[in-house]
């Protein structure tokens, strides 16, 4: 990380005739961006790229949730008692797989497990994104700050992160949204709208200081280069200084912990769930049905599903993320 | 209606008895042979052979009889404790002036004289109530037990600060002296115009007002007699003193407890208790399923909170013919329901109430509190059958919602289109959760939309769904309710969560029925000294509290307890609508 990746003019000339597989033997020598020269190592990255399309799938998935359960399934709130065992209240057959039910039914009320766990990825990747957004941006500018000016503003932004990276985030959340039902009435946002943007908050806002702290560790060194020193001698103030010099070069660190944090977060997000301070029933959520699941460990399918799909979602982030950092910044080890 | 129903289950399970043995007989002899010799030593496993005799009957004494529950109780300190597992346990530690007689079915629901002589003496039209204590009764340290101690108890039981568990009637009815706080705080106060003590022997109740079943009072824990020197308030439970056939040997809190026999208590002067084992091993904090796979491995005797299997385990009993041979479904003398809160708009109109009972999938509820077995059978109104004075109402369909009839009452109401109000329910109670989304699902058909809130457990009387206030901040229009019997007559169920005066600013288990006419029902019954006419007064109280609409009755609760392997004299009492814990025994 000499040079900064978002300036055109800053290109670098590979004095490389044969840039890998991809270059044919022949053609001029041309001349890559970093940012270039980033996704060919990404590309030629298979674990990562095998990721990356999971995570697209997955927000297709999500998006086009509505669709899917159309052609596939029944709406995701939907009793089905006659897919339920009277007397046991498990579905019958034992899981009620089929061509109907893809994923099978929930055991007690039959509502169809595939629509549900293709309901869920929208709360869990929509929580997971945003409080990610709301950390990636608090961190990075308390970070480029403390990092940037140093002196008594560093301490007590540093200090600061040292509170809230010793706060009992779990507990808390569990406090504040109990305490919260006391005053819903009083809120302009209510029901699940609210307990969405109230779990984004939670999650993102305490999450910043991980990545405030990389940041600012990123900062420090990169204040001292000479093009920040050229920058300044050429009479350049602080805000140009951190948002045009030193901000592009903290892209590839922001990009690659902010795909480490999804995951993270999707997993906070259904513990959140799990502990039922989630999203209120009956919007599904991963969470939320492996909660639920527990009771039933018999029926297996119930907690497989769900489970699956936190699994794959986390997995598939986090060799995606790993892939980015190799590709953006090969001098990390593995 | 019960009835019926248990007679089918019990013909359904002797049909697969007998499809069994028909299987037995085509594959192999031996195993066969095998089968009979063993059911000569032991009883033949029939579901639901519990619940109306004792079944393996025996007076064998010795071994150890081991019992589990999944959460830690109160206390076993008998004047701080309202589990009725705990009721039916202390027991075999305590002895109350009167209590349920041990036997299967409506005959556990009898008061038999324990501590006591004979059942109580009235006079004074039922405001005095008198009781001669058996000679020769000691406590575990072989002090004589004397009229003294029980008074002591009595009072005791009654300081709500110290002893915060168990219920206040000795608070509400004794014609207490208006400068007694509790024995703690006015140990030096007299008393006697509350309870007299004549004699060592004798103990006389004085009440405030008549009242006709005061046996049921004296049933009640706080008559343990306590020795007010042993005594520790709050820590009494660490040790508590027998006068039981049987004394705790170590109490770890929350742990484990074990009870060995007690050397003074005298057999000549107890004609209820067998004591059979020599001891008794109490685990707490099970894990639930855990304790449910043990059971049925023949590891454990018996699941203390007897509510019921857990789902997990539920497929597994219902499937295994074997299994469910071990199996007794009693319903108990609990409700669960719904209730209907005229305090919030447009609720205060009793049509919109009966649009929420016809709209509701009477079904669909049943399946979300379990099913026919586990859950119950479908309710018809809030008071348990086993109560005295109940009688089926037919006043609502119990089928899967009755669109039309809900979209006519709507529209009486005013609000054709339907409305839109909030739900609140124990957000960890799985059952109420799924009661919670099968009525929001029923009802969205004929236009009522509900938004579910879920709060916890915990804090749902004190801080939510009984607190009028937050109830109306918050227009929760429909919350789950569940209400279980202190004992099986109209005033041990109805008393609580029908009278409109019980309702305070807060932890309040009686929801939405405030009417006049029902308060004044109840008056009627508290002085009424006739039992069937009071019976009566009862089934009335609960005919109005449906004409009303204030409920939305769910399932009279029902489960599945499973008879642990080798247990003997196992009897479903109609007192505790789980097996009777004075007299098990291990063959």
């Amino acid at each position: 990380m000499t040079a900064p990746i978002d300036p055109p003019s800053a290109t670098v000339v590979e004095e490389r005739p044969q840039a890998g597989p991809g270059g044919t033997p022949g053609t001029s020598i041309q001349g890559r961006s970093l940012g270039q020269i980033a996704w060919m190592r990404l590309k030629r990255d298979k674990v990562a790229m095998g990721g990356a399309i999971v995570v697209i799938l997955l927000i297709l998935i999500a998006i086009f949730a509505p669709v899917l359960v159309g052609w596939f399934g029944h709406p995701p709130n939907e009793f089905h008692q006659e897919m339920i065992d009277p007397a046991t209240q498990t579905p019958k057959g034992g899981s009620g797989i089929g061509w109907d039910f893809l994923f099978g039914v929930e055991p007690l009320n039959g509502r169809d497990l595939f629509s549900r766990v293709v309901y869920g990825a929208r709360i869990s990747l929509l929580i997971a994104f945003f409080a990610t957004l709301l950390s990636v941006v608090i961190g990075t500018v308390m970070g480029i700050v403390a990092g940037y000016f140093g002196g008594w503003v560093d301490t007590l932004i540093s200090r600061v992160m040292d509170v809230f990276l010793a706060f009992p985030l779990l507990v808390f959340s569990l406090a504040l949204i109990g305490v919260l039902a006391q005053f819903e009435t009083s809120l302009a946002v209510k029901g699940d709208t609210l307990r969405i943007l109230l779990l984004i908050f939670v999650i993102g806002f305490f999450n910043w200081p991980y990545i405030g702290r990389i940041i600012r560790g990123q900062t420090l060194s990169l204040r001292e280069r000479e093009f920040v020193d050229a920058a300044r001698s050429l009479g350049a103030r602080g805000p140009y200084i951190l948002f045009r010099e030193i901000l592009p070069n903290l892209i590839a660190p922001i990009l690659i912990y902010a795909t480490l944090l999804i995951p993270t977060n999707v997993l906070f997000e259904a513990a959140l769930s799990f502990l039922g301070v989630g999203i209120p029933a009956p919007t599904a959520t991963w969470g939320g049905m492996l909660s639920d699941a527990v009771k039933y460990y018999t029926v297996p399918h119930f907690m497989f599903f769900p489970g699956m799909a936190i699994f794959i979602t986390v997995l598939a982030f986090n060799l995606f993320g790993d892939g980015l950092r190799d590709a953006l910044d090969p001098k990390s080890s593995r | 209606m019960t009835k019926k129903s248990a007679a089918a289950i019990v013909a359904a399970g002797a049909a697969l008895a007998l499809g069994l043995s028909a299987c037995g007989g085509g594959g192999a002899d031996t195993k066969k042979t095998e089968g009979g010799s063993s059911g000569a030593s032991a009883a033949k496993d029939v579901p639901n052979a519990a619940l109306e005799a004792v079944f393996n009957p025996s007076d064998k004494k010795g071994g150890t009889l081991k019992m589990a529950v999944s959460e830690d109780w109160d206390s076993v300190d008998p004047g701080d404790t309202y589990y009725a597992m705990s009721w039916n346990l202390l027991r075999i530690y305590g002895r109350p002036l009167v209590t349920f007689k041990p036997d299967a079915g409506a005959k556990g629901r009898e008061l038999v004289p324990d501590l006591a002589e004979s059942l109580g003496t009235p006079s004074d039209g039922g405001k005095t109530w008198t009781y001669k204590l058996r000679a020769g009764v000691k406590f575990e340290d072989g002090t004589p037990i004397t009229s003294k101690d029980v008074k002591y108890a009595v009072l005791r039981s009654m300081d709500k600060d110290t002893l915060v568990n168990g219920p206040t009637y000795f608070n509400d009815w004794l014609d207490l002296p208006k400068d007694f706080k509790s024995v703690y705080k006015t140990p030096d106060v007299n008393t006697d115009q509350a309870i007299e003590t004549p004699d060592d022997q004798t103990i006389v109740f004085h009440l405030n007002r008549a009242y006709g079943g005061f046996d049921y009072f004296a049933a009640l824990p706080g008559t343990v007699p306590v020795p007010k020197a042993k005594d520790t308030g709050v820590k009494y439970r660490d040790h508590v003193v027998a006068s039981g056939p049987y004394m705790f040997e170590k109490v770890e809190a929350g742990k484990q407890y074990t009870l060995v026999r007690n050397p003074n208590w005298d057999p000549a002067t107890d004609p209820i208790r067998k004591a059979l084992p020599d001891r008794y091993e109490i685990s707490l904090n099970v894990n639930a399923d855990d304790l449910d796979n043990r059971i049925l491995a023949g590891d454990l005797h018996i699941d203390l909170a007897g509510s019921g299997v857990q789902p997990a385990a539920l497929s597994r009993v219902l499937s295994d013919p074997a299994i469910k041979a071990r199996t007794d479904n009693p319903t108990q003398a609990r409700t669960w329901y719904t209730s209907i809160i005229g305090d919030v708009p447009p609720l205060d109109n009793i049509e919109c109430r009966k649009a929420v009972i016809y709209g509701a999938d009477r079904v669909g509820l049943q399946n979300a509190y379990g099913g026919e077995f586990a859950g119950g059978d479908i309710a018809s109104s809030l008071m348990p059958p086993s109560i005295g004075g109940w009688k089926k109402l037919d006043l609502y369909p119990t089928g899967t919602g009755d669109v039309e009839k809900a979209k006519a009452a709507l529209a009486a109401c005013g609000h054709p289109d339907g409305f839109e109000t909030n739900m609140s329910y124990r957000a960890d109670r799985p059952k109420e959760k799924a009661t919670a989304e099968s009525l929001q699902q029923a009802l969205a058909k004929v236009g009522i939309k509900l938004t579910l809130k879920g709060y916890p457990t915990s804090d749902y009387y004190s801080l939510y769904a009984g607190k009028p206030e937050f109830v109306k901040k918050n227009k929760i229009g429909l919350a789950t309710n569940g209400w279980g019997a202190d004992w099986n007559d109209g005033f041990g169920f109805m008393s609580q969560i029908t009278d409109s005066r019980t309702i305070r600013a807060s932890g309040n288990y009686n929801l939405s029925v405030k009417s006049p006419e029902v308060d004044a029902l109840i008056d009627k019954a508290y002085v009424e000294t006739d039992v069937a006419k009071r019976d009566a007064l009862w089934g009335e109280v609960d005919q109005k509290v449906m004409e009303n609409a204030f409920v939305l009755p769910g399932v009279y609760s029902k489960a599945v307890l499973v008879r642990g392997a080798g247990m003997t004299n196992a009897a479903v009492s109609g007192a505790w609508d789980m097996y009777d814990y004075l007299n098990l025994g291990v063959s």
